[in-house]
């Protein structure tokens, strides 16, 4: 039987009293973002918000609860943004919206940090024994897109060494039920022959490291066949579908290709303030689930497409309480 | 051609390079004073004394534009706080949900579409007839693009972006009516958005010919689009129904400059001669060689100068210094064409 597991690739947005706290306690100019080593205040701050959005999600009933990475000021780009071998330049376009984030340069090896696992602790600290933790850590194809290289020297290097630091960060964060491996860029900017490999065994690196089960994410679209091909050769536990974006385009990777036993359907629209209701939530996995009669799930997870900040705070709240809901209906069902 | 209208009287040179600005200019403190005040409700600070708080910010900025010399003035965009809020509050069909992250911790608040977009009550048609009022030059009126509008909106209601986009341009071209018949002579529509999604510009186009329907052939519109990758909307751009382009080069060191050259520019040039991005003044030589770049690209009578884009970021004295030196520069170059001193690259003539 189907576990049907409610859940979102986190990245959540900024309660609206912490927009206004953390923009007068740092300043709103790129260098005052975050650079991990944060005073007090600002870490109380940060800290308060994280209680939150586990409250957040506690109540709306999600099954899977995630530190929601508030900290994250670059988006996908965080965990290189804050090492100390970085330098954070201009401001860049985050992917094709009208968002940004501070060109990430690696000018030093890409030593292990540990911010990822200290953030994953305090949030293991704010939950019950029965509650289920999910990390959410860039993939390592979509972090050594979105950053430069001026010290590997190598692109093929360059991804290796990317995908070993997330390895260590995702080891260093411990035991979690499950770990989402956001990977957009698979999509947006698809690797060349060659580079596909490479990209899917730079997935593996991380997936053998990471905790629980590991279901990369990529959206904005279905994966390129030979891309999606060499990704399913990674020991990874389950594949995202956005529903939103592409959904014949995703439906015909399942069919054509299969899936692992695990799928994570984005079936919400993390970039759209209009609340899809439980129902049509539930729909939308009953018709991934018709398409693809030949693959037996073993777990569906239904989330947004997309990382949650695009959202103003009330749409993201009842967001998250829809796809809640959507789980209760499908076990009830 | 639409130009010579904005020949000032007092004009000394035979040449004219018509002189002007993108739109927003940096607000004065006081009326962000001003702002506060009214939003706060412990305040006395009433609706009537903030509106009398705009009205002299726009007579303050008209005029601050007027002592530089410009040709062709606006007020700053004194009573608007944003490029998409502030005319999706006055239409109908939209809300405020809240602040969403742009960058850092820089918020904007992102309306959605959640009924069928009308025209409910004017968007700028009082804003013009006061700066014109207060005016002694000629008043632009920039205006978000409808692709804009709708690119930066969530969309709860139309199939696709572009849909939406088709709505709002019918209600441009509204509003546009209203301006024209109140006296506006030049209009300028802002489509940021293009800049970032330049596969779209075949939307933009078909947003532009509803705007410009039934506008009556005397006024000047121009279209504003920002920094981005020019070439990939050029010169598909050209067959656009506006006069006058209006591009920011200066802030890449024209790089893209000769993207404009081949094949050949066939409409009104508005460049970027100084860049809004740095806080310090240029001097009037170097607006000079950037205004005889733009001469490499259309003779002078179709070149408006002008900056990159809106001045609102910088300081208020850096702001005004750059368009005083503009203005000299653009003085400077009419004259040296007057006396036949300039020796420029001229753009090759069309075949037709």
């Amino acid at each position: 039987m189907t576990g049907f597991v409610s859940t979102t690739p986190g990245l959540y947005p900024l309660p609206d009293w912490a927009k206004d706290e953390l923009k007068s306690l740092k300043g709103n100019q790129k260098t005052d973002l975050i650079s991990g080593d944060e005073g007090p205040e600002v870490a109380d701050a940060y800290e308060t918000v994280r209680e939150e959005y586990i409250t957040t999600q506690q109540e709306a009933g999600l099954d899977r609860i995630v530190e929601g990475q508030g900290r994250w000021d670059d988006m996908l780009a965080h965990p290189l943004a804050v090492h100390d071998n970085v330098d954070t330049r201009g401001i860049v376009r985050y992917y094709d919206n009208n968002n940004f984030y501070r060109e990430s340069v690696v000018t030093g090896e890409l030593t292990p940090s540990g911010d990822v696992a200290a953030e994953l602790d305090a949030a293991r600290n704010l939950i019950g024994d029965d509650e289920a933790l999910q990390a959410v850590l860039p993939g390592p194809y979509s972090l050594a897109d979105l950053a430069t290289d001026e010290y590997y020297g190598d692109d093929e290097e360059f991804l290796t060494a990317i995908a070993e630091f997330l390895a260590s960060e995702a080891e260093e964060a411990g035991e979690v039920e499950t770990t989402f491996l956001l990977e957009p860029s698979l999509v947006e900017n698809p690797p060349e022959d060659g580079e596909d490999e490479r990209a899917g065994n730079a997935i593996d690196t991380v997936a053998q490291a990471a905790g629980g089960d590991v279901v990369v994410f990529p959206y904005w679209g279905a994966l390129e066949e030979k891309v999606y091909a060499h990704v399913m050769d990674a020991a990874i536990d389950g594949l995202g579908f956005d529903l939103v974006s592409d959904s014949d385009a995703n439906v015909y990777n399942a069919q054509e290709y299969g899936t692992p036993d695990q799928v994570a359907l984005g079936v919400v629209d993390g970039q759209n303030t209009l609340v899809e209701s439980p129902e049509v939530i539930q729909e939308r996995v009953e018709w991934f689930d018709e398409q693809t009669p030949q693959n037996d799930y073993e777990t569906i997870y239904a989330t947004t497409n997309t990382e949650t900040f695009y959202l103003p705070v009330n749409r993201f709240e009842e967001k998250l309480e829809a796809l809640a809901a959507a789980a209760e209906l499908e076990v009830t069902a | 051609m639409t130009r010579e209208q904005f020949r000032p009287p007092e004009h000394d040179n035979e040449h004219f390079l018509l002189t002007t600005v993108v739109g927003s200019y940096p607000k004065p403190k006081w009326l962000h004073r001003a702002r506060d005040l009214f939003e706060d409700d412990d305040s006395s600070f009433d609706a009537e004394n903030f509106e009398e708080a705009k009205d002299d910010a726009s007579r303050l900025i008209t005029h601050e534009h007027e002592r530089c010399g410009l040709d062709v003035v606006v007020d700053g965009e004194m009573r608007r706080n944003e490029m998409v809020e502030y005319f999706a509050h006055r239409i109908d069909g939209y809300e405020f949900n809240g602040p969403v992250k742009v960058w850092g911790h820089n918020y904007f608040d992102k309306p959605s579409v959640t009924e069928d977009v009308s025209y409910a009550e004017e968007w700028l048609i009082s804003e013009y007839e006061y700066n014109s009022s207060v005016a002694t030059r000629p008043v632009k009126v920039p205006i978000t693009g409808p692709y804009t509008l709708a690119s930066w909106s969530f969309n709860e209601v139309y199939e696709d972006d572009a849909e939406l986009a088709y709505k709002l341009a019918d209600l441009v071209n509204e509003e546009i009516a209203g301006l024209v018949e109140a006296g506006a002579r030049y209009i300028q529509i802002d489509e940021p958005a293009l800049a970032t999604t330049p596969d779209d510009h075949a939307i933009v186009g078909e947003c532009l010919e509803r705007i410009v329907a039934d506008v009556p052939d005397d006024v000047r519109l121009a279209l504003h689009v920002c920094y981005g990758d020019y070439s990939r909307i050029y010169p598909e751009m050209l067959e656009y129904p506006v006069e006058e382009y209006d591009v920011e080069l200066c802030n890449g060191g024209y790089e893209q400059l000769d993207v404009f050259k081949e094949p050949a520019f066939t409409k009104d040039l508005a460049m970027g001669v100084v860049d809004v991005h740095i806080a310090e003044v240029e001097p009037v030589e170097e607006i000079k060689e950037n205004i005889k770049k733009a001469l490499e690209i259309v003779p002078p009578e179709r070149l408006t100068v002008s900056p990159d884009c809106g001045l609102k970021l910088l300081p208020r004295d850096v702001a005004y210094g750059k368009m005083e030196n503009m203005v000299t520069a653009a003085r400077e170059i009419e004259e040296e064409l007057d006396a036949g001193e300039l020796d420029i690259e001229a753009p090759t003539p069309n075949a037709d």
